[in-house]
């Protein structure tokens, strides 16, 4: 029998447009009349619709997980289900994409029958944070659809006070810029963590994010209380015959106030010869006579990342970005691997010991200071870590011969082990 | 009924999929060994491996919220036009790599032929990063698939053209706590009135003292209501964030008229020339008018044309108004500067002009 429909005038106006509509989608899904799902997805577009008609949103959180794990499910119930009974369960799934997100049509096949099985039929690809979203589950549907994901290979995802769902750019696997191997990175460390994702026990959420270079196409800084930046610490790689070509090209005038003009910290020249000249220690990798200059210009060979920590959105202090704690890890070898693991353990630890209550770790920064964020997590200090040293001379520096002793100890460490490798 | 003594199955707790089964064998084959990279077009990428391998990729917007039968027909378009391996990017555009050049043009027709847009690469607008709003999220002010579309209908042409002075990445946010993260153009929900509170349902659902935690600006204390206990709020000192609303949803935040739309500008996420920076309000009080936004895509065109047209080759919008100087951003863009431009939250200070350097 054909149930009726809820009018829907507000969101057939998204309808049409050159742009793909969403409200096709759940419309088709909501005439499914065959799917389980059909009821469903017809009182979703009502509810929807009445969001559109008093600007308002109506669902509320809750508690809704699968056997073993606390966390990865988002709940949501209807404040408006007499309305609209059918959607008055509509829960997320978070599942973890392939790192990279990475897909085969078969894989996506699978993921699309499980969901017109157990769910919705509605897949976002992919949240903010980088998960597969399957939007739109019953109650008692959550288990039976997870074990289907998880059946071909398929984890839970991050929510709520946890380790969260990681992204990584796509790297190594398609560009040239790449400084590290982003999937082994991400998929070390996430997997790593495992348990702080599945049973939610942090003080409040916890991001990685992975991008291959400066560039930062996954928005790590922003966005991450633990970035990884691909770097690289000797010269660039400067393929003079193809720096030619490109100034004979775009013109000599144009490569001045394009490339030379535009690198922040005046460490390129443009020869008389048309070739590149880089006062490489001045150079700060920012990425963008590499991006310009794509087929001469290159990253150098030894490569590695930058960490920064502290990057989060507006709650409660403010935008914040993340800040340098690490200038430079190498990150090639199994040992440097371990490094970094070893490294985020620190600051997960730190973090889950040391938080307020729904406290990012860059705000608890912002309240006990960096320095003191550097001795709990066993880091030395580094110029690299700020714009520029305090302005401010309200501080006891009696202990100034000490601290000037470790920067010297530092130093020659630092040199004995240049001159060892 | 289900038979309750039978334990749920135990999951396998493999963590992040490992990629590799997945990914285009060309891809695969050249793991951190590629060379460089052109644009044949907007939207189609070509790269080239240290060992002279070579890959296109074909960029095609999508919906992001998709129903199974869109995926499905991705999937159709991947296998008999392409060869069965697409990723996406963070702003869900999705890629399909092909091995051979001459794949390149029947798959932007099958792409084109089923309405997704071929672009988002290069000097474009991409896709404008999404949240959930009222289809999912439990504390949205306003919608963002609506907001998206709407947008998107409007920009088709600057997805599927490569014709700004550098990338342009907006996002929008339904709430203030923003989600949707930095954009050269972020369009967000701003509130303007304190919440609005059920003092009936506050004891059942609230856990009081994290509700008055959350304020940044200490202005809820408990207090006892009608011989309930419940919340109050300081109306003076109150910035109107939204903060109390999500561990306490008898606060309500939003109304029908209060919620408003506010547009920022000159956020960037590369490190390239300049250091990442954050967005900077541009115009506040826009109203939060479905099902189409016009207020808002009328803004946001006008500040996009405007940077098209002034802004010079590689400068991101934020780097343009660094350029040509705030107020003269203000005059182009035909928006008032007020009051409330000027911080005055923490470290507000910063972002005053300590110099005498002014535009005229």
């Amino acid at each position: 029998m054909t149930k009726k429909k809820h009018a829907t005038p507000l969101l057939d106006e998204l309808q049409g447009g050159k742009w793909p509509s969403f409200v096709d989608g759940l419309k088709r899904l909501a005439d499914d009349e065959d799917k389980q799902y059909s009821g469903m997805m017809n009182d979703l577009l009502g509810q929807l619709e009445h969001s559109y008609e008093t600007k308002l949103g109506y669902w509320k959180g809750g508690t809704v997980s699968v056997f073993g794990y606390g966390g990865g499910v988002v709940p949501r119930f209807s404040q408006v289900a007499e309305d609209y009974p059918e959607s008055s369960e509509f829960h997320t799934l978070r599942i973890q994409p392939p790192a990279g997100l990475h897909y085969n049509t078969d894989l996506l096949r699978k993921i699309c029958d499980i969901w017109e099985e157990h769910g919705s039929g509605l897949i976002a690809l992919h949240g903010q944070s980088g998960d597969i979203m399957f939007q739109g589950c019953s109650t008692e549907k959550v288990q039976p659809a997870f074990d289907d994901l998880n059946e071909i290979g398929l984890d839970m995802g991050g929510a709520g006070p946890a380790l969260r769902t990681s992204m990584s750019c796509v790297g190594h696997a398609r560009c040239e810029q790449s400084c590290y191997d982003e999937i082994r990175a991400h998929r070390t460390i996430i997997n790593a963590f495992l348990d702080e994702m599945h049973r939610p026990a942090l003080p409040y959420k916890f991001k990685f994010k992975f991008s291959g270079c400066a560039n930062d196409c996954v928005n790590a800084i922003h966005r991450a209380d633990f970035a990884v930046i691909g770097t690289w610490r000797d010269d660039m790689k400067v393929d003079q015959d193809e720096v030619k070509k490109y100034v004979d090209q775009a013109g000599r005038k144009y490569t001045i106030d394009n490339v030379i003009a535009r690198c922040p910290t005046n460490a390129l020249s443009l020869n008389d010869d048309d070739t590149l000249e880089v006062d490489n220690p001045s150079c700060v990798r920012c990425m963008h006579c590499l991006n310009v200059m794509n087929k001469a210009l290159s990253p150098g060979d030894d490569k590695g990342v930058t960490l920064l920590i502290g990057g989060k959105r507006s709650l409660k202090i403010g935008d914040q970005m993340g800040t340098v704690v690490v200038p430079f890890l190498k990150l090639e070898s199994d040992e440097d691997f371990e490094k970094l693991e070893e490294m985020s353990e620190n600051v997960i630890d730190f973090f889950a010991e040391n938080a307020l209550e729904h406290e990012r770790i860059g705000e608890t920064i912002d309240r006990i200071g960096l320095t003191n964020f550097l001795d709990g997590i066993g880091v030395e200090i580094d110029p690299n870590m700020v714009n520029h040293p305090r302005t401010n001379s309200y501080v006891d520096t009696s202990k100034w011969d000490q601290e000037a002793e470790k920067w010297f100890e530092r130093q020659d460490e630092d040199s004995s082990q240049t001159a060892a490798e | 009924m289900a038979d309750t003594n039978v334990e749920p199955r135990r999951a396998e707790e493999t963590g992040v999929p490992d990629p590799f089964p997945y990914m285009h064998p060309v891809l695969k084959k050249n793991y951190g060994n590629w060379k460089w990279h052109d644009r044949l077009r907007p939207g189609v990428l070509h790269h080239v491996s240290h060992d002279n391998e070579e890959v296109w990729t074909v960029r095609a917007g999508t919906q992001r919220q998709m129903d199974v039968h869109t995926i499905r027909k991705l999937c159709d378009i991947a296998d008999m036009r392409a060869e069965g391996h697409v990723r996406f990017t963070t702003r869900s555009n999705i890629e399909f790599m092909v091995s051979k050049e001459d794949m390149v043009a029947p798959l932007i027709e099958a792409l084109e032929a089923e309405g997704f847009p071929i672009g988002g690469t290069g000097n474009s607008v991409s896709m404008i990063s999404h949240t959930q709003g009222w289809l999912h999220c439990d504390i949205p002010g306003t919608d963002a698939s609506g907001v998206v579309k709407s947008l998107m209908d409007d920009l088709h042409q600057e997805f599927v053209t490569e014709e700004m002075p550098n990338r342009v990445r907006i996002t929008t946010s339904c709430c203030q706590i923003n989600c949707g993260g930095q954009g050269d153009i972020a369009v967000n929900v701003q509130y303007t009135k304190p919440p609005v509170i059920d003092h009936d349902a506050v004891a059942n659902v609230c856990e009081r003292p994290a509700v008055v935690a959350r304020c940044p600006v200490a202005a809820i204390r408990p207090a006892l209501v009608n011989g309930k206990p419940s919340l109050e709020v300081d109306e003076q000192k109150c910035i109107c964030c939204g903060a109390c609303y999500a561990p306490c949803p008898p606060m309500q935040i939003n109304s029908e008229e209060s919620t408003k739309i506010a547009i920022w500008v000159g956020g960037k996420h590369s490190n390239a020339r300049s250091k990442p920076t954050f967005h900077k309000l541009a115009i506040a009080g826009l109203p939060n008018n479905p099902p189409h936004w016009p207020e808002v895509g009328e803004v946001v065109k006008k500040i996009l044309y405007v940077y098209k047209d002034h802004g010079r080759d590689w400068e991101r919008l934020g780097e343009w108004i660094e350029r040509i100087g705030w107020p003269r951003f203000f005059e182009l863009a035909d928006i008032p500067f007020t009051r409330f431009h000027i911080d005055d939250f923490r470290g507000a200070r910063e972002s005053l002009n300590a110099s005498a350097h002014i535009h005229f």
